[in-house]
């Protein structure tokens, strides 16, 4: 349960701050002022100032707010088209269908997700819509699969049989029976790829593809600040931060709540 | 025991002049640059990387820059010009060979000006050589090239890489095995790698101090700082990095030389493009800009306002900055005036060099202060090329225009910034045959107001050349008056 907890924490007060961004940041992050450049943290800014001025502490919160959307949306994608996927393949199993799905989530599999990412963005142009694409797609058999393999052991449950014997037909069963009881293995999986989207996204703007200037972005700020970072180790440290604790309370979100939903692990416990 | 001791302390002894005689030997150098050249032939290409390895290092002209521009005689030891202007006649050194060991003589002076000036010729500077008329071999050692006209920059345009003199024997697989004149002789290219280069033995003049050299091509700004620090290259040319000079500058292992260039960095605008073809949206963009917060963000200092497209180390050069100070108050009332007081959108399309993009998102909050909206794109060079400047798909552009003296291309309409003045297209007619000092001063006065004038582009600032190396490197030059990096006087302290 500390997992859970700390995990919470780290991810409201980076939700929080992506959410107080909309409403306030302490400086307007778009407006450069070249005459206050690599300034170390201060209170006029708590996070020092990057190489036009701008102020830190206020691009990590919009920075969050890019993040977050760009990972959420992605999941979005993943779960919206991997769970039905999953779910008919399931209820087909042996099936031409199952064999046509899983095949093709395999395929998918067979990429290295970034690499295609960045070609997709490269290809398409760089821009946070393109990210958010790119980074869906390769969410989508992760949960096609997860859906399936917690959907089969499923079916063979008695209540599933009373509902068949009932007269209920597949896509009934699948939605009223099976989705229900594999939520909890999908809300663990969700956050794990939700951290990993936020990765990703940073990768992608590190490179350059992920969201365009003048919107602040994490891995942007990243590589912004990869030559300063002998005499301005500051530009690169807040931003670090962000991504790591971000990546961090979301992992460890994820894993008190697998503990939290297995009920071999709490039988254990109690 | 003690014959031992003395023994050791002999050979230490020893061991420390020989390395002490290495260190004063030391005959080869690594140069880093950022971009490797596509091939090796200055006369078919515009890619600048091709001159930066190549130029007074390999390949010679009948004239050659000197570090500060001015122009020396080169493979021509002396010229004649005749009383109308039009003939010159060209005394070669005697005794010149290739690096394949063949003769240099009057028929490969003849063979590389036809050539360039061939009507399928893919010299990327044909203008260069537009006004000759006929070039003829008068004996082995004697060319005499006659003009249509006059042409007071003749020997200049002689000066540059894309004139240097080829022979016919080698120029089949010049792009891959370059055979020229110079002091250096090439010897291996590994490509995404490093060029190397051999002293040439049999130099006609003056010869190199150095036996080896390489080029090596390191793109990153953070591989750069890092192959610099760690001394794995001796000198880096054209350093992207300008933020990391300060520390350079305060290790004593290194040397520092800022340099200016022919490198006018501009905010190329589409002039054929609504609503840049209204001047006053042009003059709003001028005033909407700061450059000294573009030179003091993008470049850390480093950079000289420009208010024209012309270098400010030329003597006629005028400061025309004034044209365009900045005052954003004004920029909103011009905006107004045409027509645009809520601002419009355009598109800002950024090659990869740090000045672009660094540049690129300073002028853009900029302009968003002013209601234009500037929407990035970060562009590969290749795209660039093909995009901006062939397809002229842009509103706005940043880039650097690194050749010497290259105002003429105002004059050509067809140029990616599509600027069409005739006033201004007979005014380079005119300076093209002017060959009185005091007339063409005036003219080029006249020129560079009147592309300031008319605001064809936002002027920026001269793009500097920060040289990084070693502090005992000695004779690297400090300018780039031409992309040259002329190595053939460099040596260990």
């Amino acid at each position: 349960m500390r997992n859970l907890w700390l995990g919470g924490v780290l991810t409201a007060i980076f939700a929080g701050m992506a959410v107080l961004s909309f409403l306030w940041t302490p400086y307007d992050p778009t407006v450069l002022d070249i005459a206050n450049k690599i300034k170390t943290p201060s209170t006029a800014h708590p996070l020092g100032t990057d190489h036009f001025g701008r102020d830190i502490l206020s691009m990590i919160m919009v920075g969050a707010r890019t993040s977050i959307a760009v990972a959420l949306v992605a999941v979005g994608i993943g779960m919206g088209l991997g769970v039905p996927l999953g779910l008919t393949a399931a209820a087909r199993k042996g099936g031409l269908l199952d064999e046509l799905i899983m095949r093709g989530n395999d395929l998918v599999f067979a990429f290295p997700s970034l690499l295609i990412a960045i070609m997709i963005t490269a290809v398409f142009g760089a821009s946070a819509v393109n990210a958010i694409i790119a980074i869906g797609i390769f969410n989508i058999p992760v949960f096609a699969r997860l859906t399936r393999s917690g959907a089969l052991s499923l079916w063979t449950r008695d209540y599933v049989m009373a509902a068949r014997v009932a007269g209920k037909g597949a896509t009934r069963i699948s939605v009223e029976h099976i989705l229900p009881n594999v939520t909890n293995l999908l809300i663990v999986q969700g956050t794990i790829q939700f951290s990993l989207g936020i990765l990703a996204e940073a990768g992608l703007s590190y490179v350059g593809l992920g969201a365009q200037p003048p919107t602040a972005s994490w891995g942007r700020m990243l590589a912004d600040s990869q030559t300063m970072i002998s005499f301005a180790p500051h530009m690169a440290l807040f931003p670090g931060l962000a991504i790591l604790l971000t990546v961090l309370g979301l992992n460890l979100m994820g894993d008190g709540l697998r503990d939290m939903f297995d009920p071999k692990l709490r039988r254990a416990r109690s | 025991m003690t014959t031992k001791t003395f023994k050791l302390g002999l050979l230490s002894a020893a061991a420390l002049a020989a390395s002490a005689g290495l260190a004063m030997a030391k005959s080869d150098i690594v140069v880093a640059m950022q971009l490797e050249p596509p091939h090796l032939d200055p006369t078919s290409a515009a890619a600048g990387a091709i001159d930066s390895v190549l130029y007074s290092n390999v390949f010679e002209g009948l004239t050659r820059f000197g570090s500060d521009g001015s122009v020396n005689p080169g493979l021509a030891k002396s010229w004649e010009i005749s009383e109308d202007g039009k003939t010159y006649t060209f005394m070669l050194h005697e005794g010149v060979t290739f690096h394949d060991g063949s003769a240099m003589d009057a028929e490969d002076v003849k063979f590389s000006l036809d050539r360039a000036r061939a009507e399928d010729s893919a010299n990327a500077q044909k203008a260069l050589f537009e006004g000759i008329e006929n070039v003829e071999v008068v004996d082995p050692l004697t060319v005499k090239v006659t003009l249509a006209a006059p042409n007071g920059s003749f020997l200049f345009n002689m000066a540059w890489g894309d004139a240097v003199i080829v022979a016919p024997e080698s120029i089949e697989n010049i792009k891959t095995n370059p055979v020229g004149t110079g002091a250096f002789k090439f010897t291996n290219w590994v490509q995404g790698d490093k060029i190397d280069l051999e002293k040439n033995g049999a130099y006609w003049g003056t010869p190199a101090k150095l036996d080896k050299v390489s080029f090596k091509f390191i793109s990153d700004p953070t591989a750069a700082f890092a192959a610099v620090m760690a001394e794995d290259v001796n000198a880096f040319v054209g350093f992207p990095a300008p933020e990391n000079l300060p520390q350079f500058e305060a290790d004593p292992r290194f040397q520092v030389l800022v340099g200016s260039t022919e490198g006018e960095t501009i905010l190329s605008t589409n002039n054929k493009m609504p609503p840049f073809d209204n001047v006053k949206v042009r003059k709003a963009l001028a005033h909407a800009i700061d450059r000294q917060a573009i030179i003091d963000g993008a470049m850390f200092g480093y950079g000289t306002p420009i208010g024209t497209h012309f270098a400010p180390h030329n003597p006629d050069y005028v400061d025309l900055t004034g044209n365009s100070a900045y005052d954003p108050a004004m920029a909103k009332e011009l905006l107004a005036e045409a027509g645009y007081a809520d601002g419009f959108k355009t598109t800002l399309k950024l090659p990869p060099p740090s000045y672009a993009r660094r540049g690129g998102e300073i002028i853009a909050a900029q302009l968003r202060a002013v209601g234009i909206e500037a929407e990035i794109s970060n562009l590969e060079w290749a795209q660039w090329l093909e995009q901006v400047f062939r397809g002229k798909d842009y509103g706005l552009t940043i880039v650097s225009h690194t050749e010497p003296f290259d105002i003429g291309i105002y004059a050509r309409p067809d140029y990616y910034f599509q600027y069409d003045n005739p006033s201004f297209q007979q005014l380079i007619a005119d300076l093209g045959v002017e060959a009185d000092p005091a007339k063409r001063s005036a003219l080029l006065a006249t020129a560079q107001e009147t592309i300031s004038g008319d605001y064809v582009n936002g002027y920026l600032f001269q793009l500097a050349y920060p040289t990084v190396a070693n502090a005992k490197v000695k004779g690297l030059w400090k300018d780039a008056p031409t992309q040259a990096t002329d190595l053939t006087g460099v040596y260990w302290e």
